[in-house]
Order: structure tokens, then C-alpha cells, then sequence
């Protein structure tokens, strides 16, 4: 019996397998494809203080293995989350993890302490690199000095489990990633999509109605191995590896470099079951390779 | 409805048109086909890109247990799929979104319903028309095409009602585009219509003007066809909404059209 439990913080997973913020909705989009109790977690939407209508329509466009988005936090608010969302999520067997965003840093804290006392969302991930909002997100994501006072405000008023959603648009990822160890995050999560740009030639026009979004999909896999690696080595507390995700064998990438989890964000799109494969490739994988804890894999990677 | 991820087989593939063709899918094991409502649609996985491509759902024959979308041919999804050999498998997510009305309090014996088609658009509304026609509706379809020769459907929809046709250029039916056509002068009950964005919109601005309930469908881009990436909306009065989920059809009062 092969035993895929990971903890990340206090945090205790069944499986290293949770879905990435924005890509799987609140999970009851995906119930009637995906066992939702099979999970190890699922990251439900980037919420925001106040409602937010996010950026106008085209929000996307299509790029070789990949994805452009724009659509800049669309969410009904943390009250309308708690009252109208929650109740109906909250009994999936499986952790519920809230992603949270805000144009400020008392935004921010004050999404984590509406959040916390919430019985069955045992953690939250910071969103400090979303690339699609004017104000917030990645503005504080790409500094030192930005991502410190975000998370020391939020340690201050979330006592659970808090992972760091970092930007992979920085010089230096694992400067970052230090910097949100030293103020208690509990983990990091990696990557966030890569800034990028298309342009319609025949109409000599940006796609995005934004001009620029975020890169996500297979396309961006190797950026994020890469980086999984360096700030796995660089911190003590678990990294939750993502970006580009779309095989079981692509997960196991993530794990060898460093990660503890991983989650997947655009192979949702375009297979909806992905997560469950993925949970029975690691099963065989241990098998085959005779590791009874799959944590044991972690960052094994053979130099 | 259940949402299900089924293996279909191309029993047959025909070009209609120079850019049209038509598939004909049975699933692979048997399995009964899920129950469809007109105007919705499949997202069909393709090798050639990495995003699944949403097609209106062209027609049902639970009979047959088979099921046909008509596609265009848009770029390298659709080019794939119009060109695979007939046996070959397709992967398909369906049924998706809302679909047309067509329940009893708008759907009556007797009901005066205008089918108003575009192009490629015209697909769902076969599938729609033989319902109403079902239900004693009385139906008639309009579509509308640049020439003669991008005409769609036009015999299969003439078996189930009167079809009025027009064209850019004149060369079949009237000349002018489908707000052009003499059936308008006639009244209806209701007007379901798909096609390209600026037809639909002239047509949102006719049943206004004549006070008639209009309903259309949407084609904004799409990735996960569920609800979940919020990349097709469309801003409406309760603002944006995913055209996927909440749509793809639409009343127009509900539209900032």
C-alpha cells in the first residue's frame, strides 16, 4: 500500500494533488467528471475583498501549447463566498484551500480574518503575483520588500496554514521566496503564469482587451521546473509546484525537483480528469519504484 | 444533465460547403446518448492545438443514438477534425450550456417562431426547429449566406418547415442580409437566432424595434467550457457572465446589446 499523504505546514493532504486558483472554478463546475473527495485539495478562485467584475472580454487567447488570460480576479467578494459558497463546498472530503488577493495590503488582511474562522478552509494562498489586476497582485509579488509586508501582515491575522503564491516575472525567484519564509509563510507555491503578449496581425492589434496576460500551460512547464528546483533549495518550508501540468509524469517532475504538491491549473481545461490521473500515475509510479511514501520523493532528483 | 466525457466515432464525414462539413459521431461503446436541448453544445478534443473546440450541437437522433455537428473550417482544430478519416475517434465533453427555450409556456401549438441563421450559425437551429415543430409550433427558418454556394442545411430544414433564404449577393433567395428578408413582415411569437456577431446584433436591434422576444446565441472563445476560467464572458445586465455556463443562448434583454 502506497501512502501519498504530504503535509505542507499543519496542513495534512491525502494526496500531493490539489487544483490551481482560477482553473477549477469552485469544484462543483467539475463534480459531475472529477471524484472531488478523491483530491488531495482544491485552490478555489482568487477572492477578493469587494466584487470585482474583471477585465473586459477577449480575456484569452490561444498560444503553441499554452494560454494567455486576462480575466483579473471576477469574483463576488470573501462575504459572498462565505454565505452563498462555502455552505455548499464545505463538506467535500478533501481540504479547501481560498486563494486571496487585494489591491492593498489591509485588503489582504482583511479577506484573511473574515477567512479564518471558517471551520473547513484550513488554509489560504496569498496571491501576490497575479499579473492581470492594475492594482496589488504581482505589484507586491516582485519585490522583497512588497511580499515581506504582505505576508507579515496576514501572519499577524491568520493563525492556519498560509502559502505564498510567488511571480515567476522577477530576477531572482529565490530572493522572494526567502523573504516570505522570514515573515511565516508556511509554504510557497510556484508559478503564477508569465507575463506575455499576442498580437492579431491582420487587425495590427493586441488579442487581450488588457494588451498583456498571463502565459499558462505546458509552455511553461520547464520555466517552472527550473524554479521549483532553485527555491526548493533556497527555503525549508514546502514548495506546491504548478505550471504546465498535464501528465502524471509531469507532475512527478515537480516532486523530483523539490515539491511537496503540486497543482494543476490549465490541463483542467482541456482534461477535465487530469487530477485523477495523475493520483493513479503517482500510485503505480511508487510502486514501480518501490517507495512506500511518496514524500520520500521529494526534491530526489539524482544530480 | 450530466456533464460526461464520452469517445465518439466518426460514422461519417461529409464537406457541405468549400469551409462546411458534417460529422456524424456515435459513441464508441454504445452508451446511450445524454439528453441534448437545442442550442447546446460539445467541446471536441483535438491533436493539432491544445484547447478543446466548442461546436453547436447541429442535430440528435436517439434512434440512431447518433449525433451531428456541423463545422466550419476556422483554423487547425476545426481543419482537423473536418479532416480525419470516418472510424476515427473523437474525444467529446458534452452536453454544455443552457440551450434554447422551448418549454411549455413559450412553446405552444399554434406559436408563431422565426429561426433566423447565419453561416455555420444555422447548425443548432435544426435540431431546435424539429422540436418546435414537435411541440405544433409553427415554424419557419430564415438563413442567410454570402452566396448561393455557402448556403447551409437548406433541404434538411425545408422537411420540417418553410425555409426563406437570403444572400449577399442575390444569387439564391433575396438579395440583402437576413434583416433584409420579407418574412419580417409577418409577426412572430418569438426569434431564436445564431450566427456572426454583427448579424445577431441586427437582428437584437429588429425584434426590439417589432416588440418581439429574441434569444441568441453566442460564440465568444472559449477554454473549459464548464463555468471555471471566466474567459468567455459576455457583459450583460447582471454583469459578466460565462457564455459557456450561463449561455451560450441568451434573451436579448438579458445582453447590453
Amino acid at each position: 500500500m502506497v501512502n501519498l499523504e504530504v503535509n505542507i505546514g499543519s496542513l495534512k493532504l491525502k494526496n500531493p494533488v490539489l487544483t490551481a486558483s482560477g482553473t477549477f472554478g469552485y469544484g462543483t463546475e467539475f463534480a459531475d467528471l472529477v471524484d472531488l473527495n478523491r483530491l488531495g485539495g482544491f485552490v478555489v478562485k482568487g477572492t477578493t475583498l469587494n466584487h470585482r467584475e474583471g477585465n473586459d472580454y477577449p480575456r484569452m487567447a490561444e498560444t503553441p501549447m499554452g494560454m494567455l488570460n486576462a480575466v483579473g480576479l471576477q469574483n463576488k467578494g470573501v462575504d459572498y463566498f462565505i454565505e452563498h459558497i462555502y455552505p455548499e463546498i464545505k463538506n467535500i472530503d478533501s481540504k479547501i484551500i481560498v486563494n486571496v488577493s487585494g489591491a492593498s495590503v489591509s485588503d489582504y488582511v482583511a479577506v484573511a480574518e473574515k477567512l479564518a474562522p471558517l471551520e473547513n478552509i484550513e488554509a489560504i494562498e496569498v496571491n501576490i503575483s497575479c499579473p492581470n489586476v492594475k492594482q496589488g497582485g504581482m505589484a507586491f509579488g516582485t519585490t522583497c520588500a512588497g511580499a515581506a509586508e504582505v505576508t507579515r501582515a496576514i501572519r499577524n491575522a491568520y493563525p492556519k496554514t498560509m502559502i505564498v503564491k510567488l511571480s515567476p516575472n522577477v530576477t531572482d525567484i529565490t530572493e522572494i521566496a526567502r523573504a516570505v519564509e522570514a515573515e511565516g509563510a508556511d509554504s510557497v507555491s510556484l508559478i503564477n503564469t508569465l507575463l506575455g503578449m499576442a498580437v492579431d496581425v491582420e487587425r495590427q492589434k493586441p488579442v487581450l482587451s488588457t494588451v498583456t496576460g498571463g502565459l499558462s500551460g505546458p509552455a511553461v512547464k520547464p520555466v517552472a521546473v527550473r524554479m521549483v528546483w532553485q527555491v526548493s533549495r533556497a527555503v525549508k518550508i514546502p514548495v506546491i509546484g504548478l505550471g504546465g501540468i498535464a501528465s502524471g509524469a509531469d507532475a512527478m517532475e515537480f516532486i523530483l525537483a523539490g515539491a511537496s504538491a503540486i497543482q494543476v491549473g490549465t490541463a483542467n481545461f482541456f482534461n477535465p480528469r487530469i487530477t485523477m490521473e495523475i493520483i493513479d500515475y503517482m500510485e503505480d509510479y511508487c510502486h514501480r519504484h518501490n517507495v512506500k511514501n511518496i514524500y520520500e520523493l521529494t526534491g530526489a532528483l539524482k544530480l | 444533465m450530466k456533464k460526461q466525457l464520452t469517445d465518439f466515432i466518426i460514422k461519417t464525414s461529409e464537406m457541405l460547403t468549400p469551409s462546411c462539413g458534417m460529422l456524424t459521431l456515435m459513441p464508441v461503446d454504445g452508451s446511450p446518448l445524454p439528453e441534448i436541448k437545442p442550442g447546446q453544445f460539445v467541446e471536441v478534443a483535438v491533436n493539432s492545438v491544445m484547447l478543446r473546440r466548442p461546436i453547436s450541437i447541429c442535430d440528435v437522433d436517439y434512434e440512431a443514438n447518433e449525433l451531428r455537428l456541423l463545422i466550419r473550417n476556422a483554423g487547425k482544430g476545426t481543419s482537423e477534425m473536418l479532416g480525419l478519416p470516418e472510424g476515427s475517434k473523437l474525444n467529446i465533453l458534452l452536453p454544455l450550456g443552457n440551450g434554447f427555450t422551448f418549454s411549455d409556456d413559450v412553446v405552444q401549438p399554434g406559436s408563431r417562431m422565426l429561426l433566423v441563421g447565419g453561416g455555420v450559425g444555422t447548425a443548432p437551429l435544426l435540431y431546435l426547429g424539429r422540436i418546435l415543430r414537435r411541440k405544433g409550433a409553427e415554424v419557419t427558418f430564415l438563413t442567410g449566406a454570402k452566396t448561393s454556394a455557402e448556403l447551409l442545411l437548406v433541404d434538411e430544414m425545408e422537411r420540417i418547415a418553410p425555409v426563406a433564404v437570403t444572400t449577399d449577393d442575390g444569387s439564391e433567395g433575396e438579395k440583402g442580409f437576413v434583416v433584409d428578408s420579407t418574412v419580417w413582415q409577418k409577426d412572430y411569437d418569438r426569434v431564436y437566432c445564431c450566427g456572426p456577431a454583427p448579424m445577431m446584433k441586427a437582428v437584437a436591434a429588429l425584434a426590439r424595434r417589432k416588440e418581439v422576444e429574441c434569444e441568441v446565441s453566442l460564440e465568444n472563445m472559449m477554454a473549459c467550457g464548464l463555468g471555471a476560467c471566466l474567459c468567455c464572458v459576455e457583459k450583460t445586465v447582471k454583469g459578466n457572465v460565462c457564455v459557456c455556463s450561463e449561455g451560450p443562448v441568451f434573451n436579448i434583454n438579458e445582453l447590453t446589446w
